[in-house]
């Protein structure tokens, strides 16, 4: 082990104490606006001293938005379920399709495999409005629009490339010989799919579609063109905070810590996962 | 006899219509009789990689048809080949501890318990690994996994063992002590294998016979004595043996009844005729452009004979190696007692008639090994 001094390790602690708090400071921010009324939140100078309320989660979980004037109705609570439906259906579907992709494009070069791949990948670098409106007017025509199965493959737009891409780090990463091995003991190519190859690239596959879904959760712009307001996710329903007789602080606040709630936990349990599917698959591969 | 692998017409091309084919083995031929340990020798590159994995199934074969005990395999999934392989990588379950992976074929042949536990010892005491048999892939060295991964090879019952550079990551003197133990290990069930190798000293302790290969093509396949005695080609010659096989370009001619091989800067031997067959003067005769060639341990130093000039001269312990200006290029010779010789000195050399291999220059086919016709 290297030695450090008290000065160097003092320091150390305070460095990390300023990027913890530069990066932590908006959610605590966020959470404490979350417990206040709009005119706590709006007082000048700001302060850390108030009287804690839960009105906020109240509101939105009733769907009983309060505002200075009038009462207006609101779906948050919908919109949470839309965001779950859609973030875990385009995550299931992209692994789906992409796991086994991944696996093809890690093992087998084929004509046009690095092409079809790259193809895929572009998308994650295409602007979004580039499909957008074509989108909507065939999706409009085929009667995919508003559906959950629209939006679901639209979706696959952000999940499918980044699971692919990761993913196949992660495959290419595996010594083939342990495959070879597996399936000249005996086993079909699917057997060693299966059985080999899946165990040894989940910690990859998990990470991937941790990400994934971190990334369909936070979608805004394909959801706000494609979905009506039965069928948007919270990002969308967000909007409805912003009302004509005011913008309702303590309301979005209760609701970013609300749609946080769930990506939040998710990452902070798989932390492990990520860090280490992030730093072997796709830096590497 | 029939041979228990059999290898014809066999023919492999990487990106066959892609713009740079790889004609990586081409029309192989090869017979490996039952029981029998063949190696498959030659420089990275050379079609032995190739080969292997196109009997173990892991790359289709271009052309030709592979037949394993009497079954035609070449298009079969390596799962029904039944076929065992130790691979040169990484190669263990890493979920599975050695003693696992090595005993993980067996439980898919529903052996017993007990009768596999001791199939695992006794594997794992030929190969020195009784110590990690409980550890896990990650924990071992290279050379530790390496031979879990022959272990595991060896442990199963198969109609061919394919073992591909298996020592490749071992300490020397392990090598050189597991070596003994392995042959006598397949020897002693008569199974049959095949060694895929760039190192001859290798290939000549196991193998019964080596295959040499050389850009995809088998340039000879013989047991080790003959593929020193009598190498078909300038590349055998040249590639088998440690230090390699002096060459020289040669003339050769008829000059007052003697037989003269003509060197580069006046440098002439000559020999009695009486030493080579008529039939052989002919076609050196014939040639008349040849190369000649002579084992290091070959080369005698003598006061007489023809000129050279010592430009190095090294004891290594157990031989002593002279380097020499010679005809123009230079000639190495091995001792294998204390010789010491200063550098610059003039030494004479001398080629005995039944240590010199001839080859067409043009060909490099062989034409003579010591007096008898190829």
């Amino acid at each position: 082990m290297e030695h450090t001094s008290p000065l160097e390790r003092i320091l150390r602690g305070i460095a990390l104490t300023a990027v913890v708090v530069f990066f932590m400071f908006p959610i605590l921010w966020i959470v404490l606006m979350s417990l206040q009324t709009n005119e706590t939140i709006l007082r000048s100078p700001p302060s850390m001293v108030f009287e804690p309320t839960l009105s906020n989660y109240q509101a939105i979980i009733s769907g009983q938005l309060t505002g200075n004037t009038a009462t207006l109705e609101i779906k948050f609570m919908g919109n949470l379920l839309n965001s779950i439906i859609l973030s875990v259906g385009s995550v299931a579907l992209a692994l789906l399709l992409g796991v086994p992709a991944a696996y093809a494009f890690a093992r087998h070069k084929f004509r046009g495999s690095e092409d079809i791949a790259f193809t895929l990948l572009s998308f994650r670098f295409a602007p979004p409005l580039l499909v957008l409106l074509p989108l909507t007017i065939i999706f409009q025509q085929i009667g995919l629009a508003d559906t959950y199965i629209g939006l679901i493959w639209v979706y696959q737009l952000i999940c499918l490339p980044l699971i692919l891409w990761i993913v196949r780090g992660y495959f290419e990463d595996i010594s083939p010989d342990v495959e070879h091995a597996y399936r000249i003991a005996g086993h079909s190519w699917f057997a060693t799919f299966r059985h080999i190859a899946l165990p040894l690239a989940r910690p990859g596959i998990a990470a991937a579609g941790l990400l994934a879904f971190i990334f369909a959760w936070n979608n805004f712009i394909f959801a706000l063109v494609l979905a009506s307001a039965d069928k948007q996710p919270v990002t969308v329903g967000a909007l409805a905070f912003i009302t004509a007789s005011g913008i309702q602080y303590g309301q979005i606040a209760a609701a970013i810590v609300l749609s946080i709630a769930p990506t939040l936990a998710l990452a902070l349990y798989a932390q492990r996962y990520l860090v280490e599917g992030l730093s072997l698959g796709a830096v590497k591969g | 006899m029939t041979a228990m692998l059999n290898l014809q017409g066999v023919n492999k091309i990487y990106n066959p219509n892609s713009r740079h084919p790889v004609h990586a083995v081409i029309d192989l031929d090869l017979a490996v009789q039952p029981g029998e340990i063949v190696a498959l020798l030659g420089s990275s590159g050379c079609g032995k990689t190739s080969t292997l994995r196109m009997v173990a199934g892991f790359e289709q074969v271009s052309s030709g048809s592979i037949s394993l005990a009497g079954r035609d395999i070449h298009t079969f999934a390596p799962a029904r080949r039944n076929v065992a392989m130790a691979f040169e990588g990484y190669s263990l379950y890493p979920p599975l501890t050695v003693r696992e992976n090595i005993a993980f074929a067996m439980k898919s042949e529903k052996m017993a318990t007990a009768d596999v536990t001791a199939r695992v010892d006794e594997i794992a005491q030929l190969l020195d690994i009784e110590d990690i048999l409980d550890r896990y892939p990650t924990s071992l060295s290279g050379g530790q996994a390496q031979r879990a991964g022959l272990g595991r090879a060896l442990v199963r019952k198969a109609d061919l063992y394919l073992l591909d550079e298996p020592m490749g990551q071992l300490e020397p003197q392990l090598r050189a002590h597991l070596r003994g133990r392995i042959k006598h290990f397949i020897k002693e069930r008569g199974l049959t294998a095949i060694l895929v190798t760039h190192d001859q000293t290798e290939a000549n302790a196991l193998a019964d016979r080596i295959a040499v290969m050389e850009g995809g093509v088998l340039q000879q396949f013989d047991t080790p004595a003959q593929l020193k005695d009598a190498p078909a080609n300038l590349f055998t010659g040249t590639f088998i043996g440690e230090p390699p096989m002096n060459i020289f370009a040669a003339q050769a001619k008829s000059e007052n009844g003697q037989l003269v091989f003509a060197l580069d800067q006046g440098v002439d031997l000559s020999y009695d005729p009486t030493a080579f067959p008529d039939a052989l003067q002919q076609a050196i005769l014939g040639l008349g452009t040849v190369t000649l060639g002579v084992r290091p341990h070959a080369v005698q130093v003598r006061d007489h004979g023809a000129k050279a000039q010592v430009y190095a001269a090294q004891w290594l312990g157990d031989q002593t190696h002279i380097a020499a200006h010679f005809a123009g290029g230079s000639v190495v010779s091995v001792h294998h007692d204390r010789v010491s010789r200063a550098k610059g000195e003039e030494i004479g050399i001398v080629i005995a008639p039944q240590d010199l291999h001839v080859f067409d220059t043009a060909s490099g086919n062989a034409v003579s090994h010591g007096g008898t016709l190829a």
